[in-house]
């Protein structure tokens, strides 16, 4: 892609800039920035996709098996608890 | 994180009741266990962290300041757990680990394939998730951990720095880092679907 000193400059806010924590004048330079380069609008929209599409799966996690949860409980001499927390 | 009807309280918890920590343990133990799992890619180490951590948690419970919530302060033992085992599982790695880091001061993107208007259904497809999930095990663990914390435990940038004992400004260099080889290898993979996508239209073709 590019190599543009521009672009990586304005990459470092990337992170912040998808998390809505970008400070305004950043912000507004970056936006101005993407609306005419095709390349960095592209990484933008792929990262925030790559973060909400982390997010989505996170919430979809399988829960930890019973038996790891009873092996916890053992060791932790909390054997007796085992039905009364869930 | 499943048992939110009633805060826990740290005073019980210090004077030793031991439901209480029942109750610790079944609030946070998944989330723990998830951790190590994606640490360590390896169930019986995703395990041996989650004990350890409740463990040490338990007998340093009474000397617990506060300082931050009780969540973070288990991330943090949990974390400093997995980045041990990490390390004593792959010790000849230490060196190549730090110097990819390094490398990464100039990291450019290279992949610009616009797979963002992928529809859902094939951005989340078994294939898709387990791509992902190979991705996170493909990072180096400093930033694996960082981005564990904060985008897929969801900690704040502070919870990760307290986790991690680490600045602000390294926390989001790290995260960004990680983040954008995150977006390298799902561009790679989204972007080999969209070519096999066009290929399969310009063979069925308009008739």
């Amino acid at each position: 892609m590019h190599n543009q000193d521009h672009c990586k400059h304005l990459l470092s806010g990337l992170s912040d800039y998808v998390d809505g924590e970008l400070e305004d004048s950043l912000c507004r330079e970056l936006e101005q920035h993407i609306a005419n380069c095709p390349d960095c609008k592209i990484v933008v929209d792929t990262t925030r996709m790559t973060v909400s599409l982390y997010h989505a799966a996170s919430g979809q996690s399988e829960p930890m098996p019973d038996d790891v949860r009873q092996r916890l409980f053992d060791c932790l001499n909390l054997g007796e608890y085992t039905r009364n927390t869930t | 994180m499943t048992n939110t009807a009633k805060p826990i309280s740290l005073p019980a918890l210090q004077a030793g009741d031991k439901a209480e920590f029942a109750r610790l343990v079944d609030t946070h133990s998944t989330a723990i266990y998830r951790l190590g799992l994606r640490m360590l890619g390896d169930k019986q180490d995703a395990e041996d962290i989650l004990q350890n951590t409740f463990m040490k948690a338990f007998q340093h419970i009474a000397k617990f300041e506060g300082r931050s919530s009780i969540s973070t302060w288990l991330y943090r033992i949990a974390a400093n757990e997995a980045l041990m085992l990490v390390r004593k599982r792959k010790p000849e790695t230490l060196l190549s680990d730090a110097r990819s880091e390094e490398d990464d001061e100039d990291f450019t993107p290279l992949q610009v394939v616009d797979w963002s208007c992928l529809p859902e259904d094939e951005l989340m497809t078994t294939e898709a998730r387990l791509h992902m999930e190979q991705a996170i095990q493909r990072l180096p663990e400093t930033l694996r951990i960082v981005f564990l914390l904060r985008d897929i435990e969801g900690l704040s940038i502070q919870d990760t720095c307290q986790a991690l004992n680490l600045s602000e400004t390294a926390v989001k260099t790290r995260l960004l880092r990680a983040r954008l080889r995150l977006r390298e290898r799902l561009s790679q993979y989204y972007g080999e679907r969209i070519r096999e996508r066009n290929a399969d239209d310009a063979q069925s073709g308009p008739l």
